[in-house]
Formats: structure tokens, C-alpha cells, sequence
């Protein structure tokens, strides 16, 4: 009695049955992604390669121009521009993510540390400013920075700035603006892994190890690295594509491989040559995820 | 934790004040009636009496929260429809983590990138109709993009813990499709189906730069006024508009705690 | 409760196999309507998947399953009247208990009076009654199956089958739910066919066992039968404890290395085994006429009701009652009777 028949989850079909109805269900999503996600992907790479018109409009005329001026290599001999704002990119994106990992960690100590019930409230502090608007959370920072209050005092007594001004707009302020922005990122994730803690194993590390810092790295972070993978990761990307905070906060002059893209996209009109920032931006993103994964981790933030 | 660790108290309450305390000072702020606000000239409510009289930030305010429905709702059954189908069908190993592959890719993807991407495919449809103009249309599709991710994931990660034989069980109690699907599957997913659509929520109220590169002259959404209105020049009237947003999203997010407790059916047993 | 169909179960020449696992190897049973019949086996015997195959949830590689007068292999699950108890009993975990019970009724859009009756007599005869209301998370193991139970039940169907239904149960529970199990067969008379590898559970509620071995029935009879008279060693020393001595077939008997033995049951092999269960060594005062073995004890083990006693030679066990008190090292006299000595087959 040869059929195809297969008993799928107590249904009794074929084969081809089921994969038509699974097709079904997946094709209205799939196709989704298809025209509005892989399809703008493929024609935004298309697009690194073509050139700017005169007026800023599109020309469809192959071209490695945009990928030479990404690296720099411009009419005037070799400018790195662009490269020198990936690197700041990087490095912004990599300092705010230390600082942030770096005081998440006391952060979830302490929420850890709560009696069951009170650990909701203070995960919901936490939460609260997560979910709170990125630009409202940003330009707050004027309110602080401004020369009437105390930091921008301090500042100007110690002659970093003149007297008067405001903290911002300057890379200070562009750090301060990203760690409030980003810090919750890290410490959700982390907390999570936090929460799960073997604290025994913790204690058994503090008799063995008189050093603070030894009992930390060998038995409190391998412990937390899923969390912690799962923080760096939603941050370090973030952060290093973000232009709201660097354009409020780290002005004209103070540029982010975001903001360049943006300006590309609005005053320069040069979509091209915004297109191939893109795909360095995805580039550096496709890296990261491959260090990460590399850690071993599958990429499940959800 | 036994022992009182002093050090790391006080650490995590600094955080905890370094990330309110712009917050805090823009609050003070809307609610003082000098207009510098840096002297406390006494409490004053005028600011935000101003919003409400204020056509454009209304009408940003219903932008935002149209989009957000909206793009929700198409998100949240496509999402869905997509988790199902992945999920509860004998796809093999290959198909299954190209499917996750596509999935992760509006999540990992920065914003800036699928924004410009988006900016260009539309420019192109613009060709061919004119309903792909800058302006909510295409709002709505870049923000269902993304939320479409997350919705699935998390009804995804939802239909995991259905096992098996509840299904059997159904079908042994005569059930067809359709009874299945409506009477046990559907009410199963549920919390998910709910989670997901929070999320999706949540997402859209606080996107900024899908909406920014993608809005219309007459699609503004709250954030991307609140972006132009503070590049002008910070007056109190921002401060209360920030302020109430913020208020908002502290309900949003307690609503959405007490809604999600209350939708837990335990499916372990 | 039950209509009047009198419908048997014929499973024809099915056999199973799942990839390259030959997992069910053409298997023959005829099921009578009404009888409790048990699928008795270890793990990975194929019970589970020739039950789950009667119930649909599973194709057999080929072969038949007949009910009645009809050829049901072609059917789905849905439309066979046949209801499953499952091992996990896969309560719907949203539904009260009411709406659970009520399921296999609403699915089939029966009349809701109709609906109201059936299930509402369910609940008493489960004693489930105060629970209508509550979710399947508030119960406990023991309510949880008998809800199970009521929702496969009320259903009327001609065959109910239960997948190791006792396995997240206590032992104490269990003994009184076996029992339970068996008193609603028989007020019911509904088929009722077991699957479970605890042979106590088969031997209390079972009118005919079928043990199984590697997707082959071994030995079908009654408990007593196959408990009795088990056809081959896997058999008997699956239904319980069992001494094995090997033989040698001679006049009226078999020659073992402890003596001659008489057979009232002669064996058809020259060479084979013979059993004998422990609790029908008869101990005695004095050297028995016939089938007597001396032997001495090296342990005893208390069991509560009874010692088990370990004897050489042969590493015999022998059940006794409390009140004789043996020492290692004691002489005993055994008597291994000749009609409770039984030849084991092939």
C-alpha cells in the first residue's frame, strides 16, 4: 500500500498538502519582507554604485566613486574623511558600551539583591526611561548642561570651556547623551543572567581568591555572558548607527557615521554616496555579529 | 546575595539617578512658569494648557498614535499568521534557519540603513503610484516591517511551549482545522499574540529615524517634532509636551505589566 | 451508559517502522468488544505506537486495523470512534473543566441539552463534580486523569484507549486507580485497551493481557494464563519474579542438576527451561516424596506481608509468610510440586 499519506500532529494528509498550507501561512509575511526588506536592500546596494546628478537627483551610471570617496581616495589626493568618522563610530560605540556594561553590572547586583517583590519595581524604573522616547531622553541633556547649572560651571572653572557656555554641543556631551540613551540596553539582557546566578559558586570563588576582581572574572562573568552577549550586541550596533544623539548634543561639526549617512539623505542629496556609507555601516555590523556568534552564541534575543 | 555590599548600592542608585535626571530636570522645568527655567518663579500648569490649544502638536500627537495603530495591527496578524507557519510545519533544517535568517534581519539591521533603503525603493514606487509619497503610507509599511520581526518572534517563541499533544488530543476529540485553529490554537497563542503586539506598540510610538527619513509635510509624528522643535530652541512648552510623553509611556508600561500578568495561562505543568 | 454495537478490534498484518527502525513487526490481534485488554511491554516494545496507530495518530507501515465490519486504517483521527487517554493527558490547559469534558461533544455540534446531560453524568460517575469550573492547572495528577477520563468517556465511544495513564501517579494512588479503572470497564462495557509496562497494573484490571517484546505480541491469555503458564522466559519473568532452572527432558519429567523432577505438563523441547514462581516453593518439615531439593538459605528479605528467601543451589526465590523466620545458613527442605512446575517454550 504505497501512498504519501503522513499523520502530521494527529492530521492526516500528505506531504504536499501540508507544505501548500505552510507555504500559505508563511507567504504573506515572507512577501512583505521580500518587497519592502531584501528588495530595498538589493537596489540600495545597487544604488552605491550609482552616480549623483547635478541637481541631486539619480543617475543610473555605474560607478566605483562613492566606495573611493568611502575610502577616502577624493580628487584631492587621499582624505579619509569618512574613514576617520567610522573609526569615531566604532569607538564611540565601543566606549558607551563599556561604560554601560560597566555600571549595569552594580545595577543588577543591586535589583538582584531586592526582595522578590520590590525587584519589580526597580526593573520597571529600569524599564521606564528604556521606552522612553530616544530624542526627549537626549535633548534633556541641554537642560543640565546649560552654563546656569553647576556642571557647565565646573567645566568653565576649569577652563575647558569658556565661561558661559554651555556643555554642549562636544563629544562629552555626545558620551553622556549615548550612555543614558544605551545603558538600560545592557542592563535588561543582563540582568536576566544576573537573576539566574549560582551565588554559590560566587561564594566558594571569594574563599578561594582574595582578589575582588578574580572572584568577578571567574565566577560571576562566564556566568552572566548570555545576558551580557545579548546586551553588547543590542547596544554596540545601535550605538555606533545613532545620529539623533551626536546631532543634538555633538553638533554640525561632530560627526557620526549616522549623521553622515543622514546628511547624504537630506542637505547633500547624494544617495549614492549614502548608499555605500550604508553598506560600510552593514559591513561593520555584519563583523560584529560574526565576533559575537563566533562567541558561540546563536543570535535568539527574543 | 548575603552580604551588604555598600559600594555596589550606591553605584546602582547613581545610575539610577544619571539616567532620570535629565528626565527630572525637564519635568521641573515644564512646570515652572519662568520661561528660562533655571529660577523657580512658582508652579504653573500654562504650559501644558498651551499643548492642548496647539493644532500642530495635535495633530502630531494623532499622527503618532494612528501609525502606531495601524502599522500594530497589520503587523500583529502578519506576524502572527508568519510564527504559525513557521512553526507548525515539517519544514527541514535548511529552510528553517534561512526563515530564522530573514526573521533576524529587520531586528539586527540599524535603523538608518533599512531607513535609507526604504527612502529608495519608495522613491522608485513613487513611479508608479502616487501613494507611495513621503507621508504616512510609507511610514506605516517601514514601521510594519520591523515590527513584524519582533511580533513573530515572540508568538513564535510562543507556540515552542505548545506541545504536540494538545493538538492530538483535539483531533482524537474530533476536531477539524478550523475547530483546532479557533477553539485551541488561536485562544493558545493568545498571550503571545498580545505580547507581541505591545511590543510592536511600543516600538512604533518610540521609532525616530524610520519615521524621520520616511515622514510627509503632513504626517509628522510627536518625536520627530519634538527632533525640530528642539533644534529651534528649547521653550517650556517642549519640556511639557516631553514631559506628558513621558508620563504616557510610564502608564503604557505599567499597563502593560499588568495586562501581561494577568494573561499568564500556564502552559507547564 | 453504553449502546449495544459489539464491535471487535482486528488489527491485520500491521507493521511500523519509523525511518530505518522496524518498530511494529506484523502483529495480529482480534480485540472482543467489551473486554479490558492490555498492551503489556518495556519501553520500546511498540506498544505505544500500535496504540497510537488504532487511535490514528500514527499510519502502520501496512497492515490493517478493523473495527466491526469496517476497514478504519483510511480514516483520520477525527472521524474514528475511538478516544484516547494520553499519557500526558493533554488537558486543554484554557479550558475549564466543564469545557474540557465538553470538547469532543461541541466539536461534533451535538444538541446542547444533549451536550449538558452527557457531560454532567460525566462528572458525577468521575466525582469531578465540584471542579467543573476550575482550570486544569489547579487539579492534581489524580483529578487531572480522571478529567481525562471523563472527556475521552463521554463520548461513547466503541474502544477507549489509555496510554500509560498511571505514570504520573504516586504509588499508592495508582493502586487504588487501578482498581477504579477496572470497576468503570465493567460498569461501562465499553473496550478498553491499555498500554503499560508495570505488570501489577495489567494483572488487576486486564480480562486478557498481551505481552509484547521488540514489536511482537509474545503471549495473549488471561492474567491468570499468562501469569500461570507464561510461554517463554521474557514472558515469564516480565510478570513477575520467577526462578529458571535448566532441564533436560526424561521419563515423566526433566533431569536438572538438582535431580529429577516430575512434570505434570510435559515439554515438547529436550532441553529448555523450567520456571516456577516463588510463592509456590512449598517449604517443608521433612524430605518431601517427589520433587524435593535441600537447600540452604543465604539471605532473607523482608517485604512487609512476606520474606523472600535466596537459597542455594540455583539461586533460588522462595515467598514465605512472616511468621517463619529463617537464618542465613539454615537447611531447608524445598518441594517444587509437579503442576506448579512449568515448561517455558522456545
Amino acid at each position: 500500500m504505497k501512498d504519501n499519506r503522513i499523520l502530521w500532529r494527529g492530521e492526516l494528509t500528505t506531504r504536499r498538502t501540508l507544505y501548500k498550507r505552510g507555504f500559505g501561512y508563511l507567504s504573506s509575511g515572507f512577501l512583505w519582507l521580500m518587497i519592502f526588506l531584501l528588495v530595498p536592500s538589493i537596489l540600495f546596494i545597487a544604488v552605491s554604485f550609482a552616480t549623483r546628478g547635478e541637481w541631486g537627483d539619480l543617475v543610473w551610471k555605474f560607478t566605483w566613486e562613492n566606495y573611493q570617496r568611502f575610502f577616502g581616495f577624493g580628487y584631492f589626493g587621499w582624505a579619509p574623511d569618512t574613514l576617520l568618522i567610522m573609526l569615531r563610530s566604532i569607538i564611540v560605540g565601543f566606549v558607551t558600551t563599556l561604560i554601560s556594561v560597566i555600571f549595569s553590572y552594580p545595577l543588577s547586583f543591586f535589583i538582584a539583591s531586592r526582595p522578590p517583590r520590590s525587584r519589580y519595581f526597580w526593573l520597571t524604573v529600569v524599564i521606564i526611561p528604556f521606552w522612553t522616547n530616544m530624542v526627549i531622553r537626549t535633548y534633556a541633556w541641554f537642560y543640565l548642561l546649560d552654563p546656569a547649572l553647576p556642571l557647565a560651571k565646573l567645566a568653565a572653572f576649569f577652563g575647558i570651556i569658556p565661561e558661559g557656555m554651555p556643555l554642549y554641543p562636544n563629544e562629552f556631551a555626545v558620551y553622556l547623551g549615548m550612555v543614558s540613551v544605551f545603558l538600560p540596553f545592557v542592563t535588561l539582557p543582563l540582568y536576566s543572567s544576573v537573576e539566574k546566578l549560582d551565588w554559590s559558586l560566587v561564594e566558594a570563588a571569594q574563599d578561594l581568591y582574595s582578589s575582588r576582581i578574580r572572584v568577578f572574572m571567574q565566577a560571576i562573568l562566564p556566568q552572566t555572558i548570555p545576558g551580557l552577549g545579548v546586551g553588547i550586541i543590542l547596544t554596540f550596533v545601535p550605538a555606533m548607527a545613532t545620529f539623533v544623539v551626536p546631532d543634538l548634543l555633538g553638533g554640525a561639526k561632530y560627526m557620526l557615521i549616522g549623521n553622515l549617512i543622514q546628511q547624504q539623505f537630506d542637505s547633500s542629496r547624494d544617495w549614492p554616496y549614502g548608499a555605500a556609507v550604508s553598506m560600510g555601516l552593514m559591513v561593520l555590523t555584519m563583523i560584529s555579529l560574526q565576533i559575537y556568534t563566533r562567541g558561540g552564541k546563536e543570535i535568539e534575543i527574543l | 546575595m548575603k552580604k551588604k555590599q555598600p559600594v555596589i548600592k550606591a553605584l546602582a542608585l547613581f545610575t539610577i539617578w544619571f539616567l532620570y535626571v535629565p528626565l527630572l530636570g525637564v519635568a521641573v522645568c515644564s512646570f515652572n512658569s519662568a520661561k528660562d527655567g533655571f529660577i523657580w518663579k512658582g508652579f504653573t500648569l500654562q504650559w501644558y494648557v498651551k499643548l492642548f490649544s496647539n493644532d500642530w502638536i495635535l495633530t502630531c500627537a494623532w499622527n503618532t498614535l494612528v501609525l502606531a495603530l495601524v502599522s500594530t495591527a497589520i503587523a500583529t496578524v502578519m506576524g502572527t499568521v508568519l510564527a504559525y507557519g513557521m512553526n507548525r510545519f515539517p519544514w527541514g533544517r535548511k529552510t528553517n534557519s534561512f526563515l530564522n535568517m530573514i526573521l533576524n534581519i529587520p531586528i539586527v539591521i540599524p535603523d538608518i540603513i533599512m531607513a535609507g533603503a526604504l527612502v529608495v525603493v519608495f522613491s522608485l514606487m513613487r513611479i508608479f503610484s502616487d501613494i507611495f509619497r513621503m507621508g504616512m503610507i510609507d511610514m506605516i509599511i517601514g514601521h510594519v516591517t520591523f515590527q513584524l520581526a519582533f511580533v513573530a518572534l515572540v508568538v513564535r517563541s510562543r507556540l515552542t511551549l505548545i506541545g504536540s499533544d494538545v493538538e492530538e488530543a483535539a483531533r482524537d476529540l474530533f476536531a477539524d482545522n478550523w475547530y483546532l485553529m479557533r477553539k485551541v490554537m488561536i485562544p493558545l497563542m493568545m498571550p503571545g499574540i498580545v505580547a507581541g503586539a505591545m511590543l510592536a506598540f511600543t516600538l512604533s510610538l518610540d521609532d525616530f529615524v524610520i519615521s524621520f527619513f520616511l515622514a510627509g509635510p503632513d504626517s509628522q509624528t510627536l518625536p520627530l517634532y519634538i527632533y525640530a522643535a528642539v533644534r529651534r530652541g528649547v521653550t517650556p512648552q517642549i519640556h511639557a509636551l516631553s514631559t506628558l510623553v513621558v508620563f504616557v509611556t510610564v502608564l503604557l508600561v505599567i499597563g502593560i505589566e499588568r495586562l501581561s500578568k494577568k494573561n499568564e495561562v500556564s502552559l507547564t505543568e | 451508559m453504553k449502546t449495544e454495537n459489539k464491535k471487535n478490534l482486528i488489527i491485520q498484518d500491521v507493521e511500523k517502522s519509523f525511518d530505518s527502525v522496524h518498530v511494529l513487526k506484523k502483529v495480529n490481534q482480534v480485540i472482543n468488544s467489551g473486554e479490558f485488554f492490555t498492551l503489556l511491554g518495556p519501553s520500546g516494545c511498540g506498544k505505544t505506537t500500535l496504540l497510537r496507530i488504532i487511535a490514528g495518530l500514527e499510519i502502520p507501515t501496512s497492515g490493517k486495523i478493523i473495527l466491526g465490519n469496517e476497514d478504519i486504517t483510511p480514516l483520520p483521527a477525527s472521524k474514528r470512534q475511538i478516544n484516547m487517554v494520553f499519557q500526558s493527558y493533554a488537558l486543554f490547559p484554557h479550558l475549564t473543566i466543564y469545557e474540557n469534558v465538553a470538547f469532543g461533544l461541541r466539536s461534533r455540534k451535538i444538541n446542547p441539552d444533549e451536550i449538558k446531560r452527557r457531560v454532567e453524568n460525566g462528572l458525577e460517575m468521575l466525582v469531578l463534580g465540584e471542579m467543573r469550573d476550575r482550570l486544569p492547572s489547579q487539579l492534581s495528577g489524580g483529578q487531572k486523569q480522571r478529567v481525562a477520563l471523563a472527556r475521552a468517556l463521554v463520548n461513547e465511544p466503541d474502544i477507549l484507549l489509555l496510554d500509560e495513564p498511571m505514570s504520573a501517579l504516586d504509588a499508592k494512588l495508582r493502586a487504588q486507580v487501578q482498581e477504579d479503572l477496572r470497576n468503570l470497564q465493567r460498569k461501562l462495557g465499553t473496550t478498553f485497551i491499555l498500554v503499560t509496562h508495570d505488570q501489577n497494573e495489567a494483572l488487576v484490571c486486564s480480562d486478557r493481557i498481551a505481552v509484547m517484546d521488540n514489536g511482537h505480541i509474545v503471549q495473549c491469555g488471561s492474567p491468570e494464563e499468562v501469569y500461570d503458564y507464561p510461554c517463554s522466559k521474557y514472558v515469564a519473568e516480565f510478570l513477575g519474579a520467577a526462578n529458571m532452572i535448566t532441564a533436560k527432558r526424561a521419563e515423566g519429567g526433566v533431569d536438572t542438576e538438582f535431580g529429577f523432577f516430575y512434570l505434570d505438563r510435559m515439554p515438547d523441547w529436550n532441553e529448555g527451561l523450567i520456571t516456577i514462581r516463588p510463592e509456590w516453593i512449598k517449604i517443608s518439615e521433612t524430605k518431601p516424596e517427589r520433587n524435593g531439593l535441600y537447600a540452604t538459605v543465604d539471605d532473607s528479605v523482608y517485604r512487609g506481608t512476606n520474606f523472600d528467601l535466596l537459597l542455594s543451589p540455583g539461586n533460588l526465590r522462595v515467598r514465605t509468610s512472616s511468621y517463619k523466620h529463617f537464618q542465613p545458613g539454615d537447611k531447608i527442605w524445598l518441594e517444587l510440586t509437579a503442576s506448579d512446575l512449568v515448561a517455558l517454550g522456545e
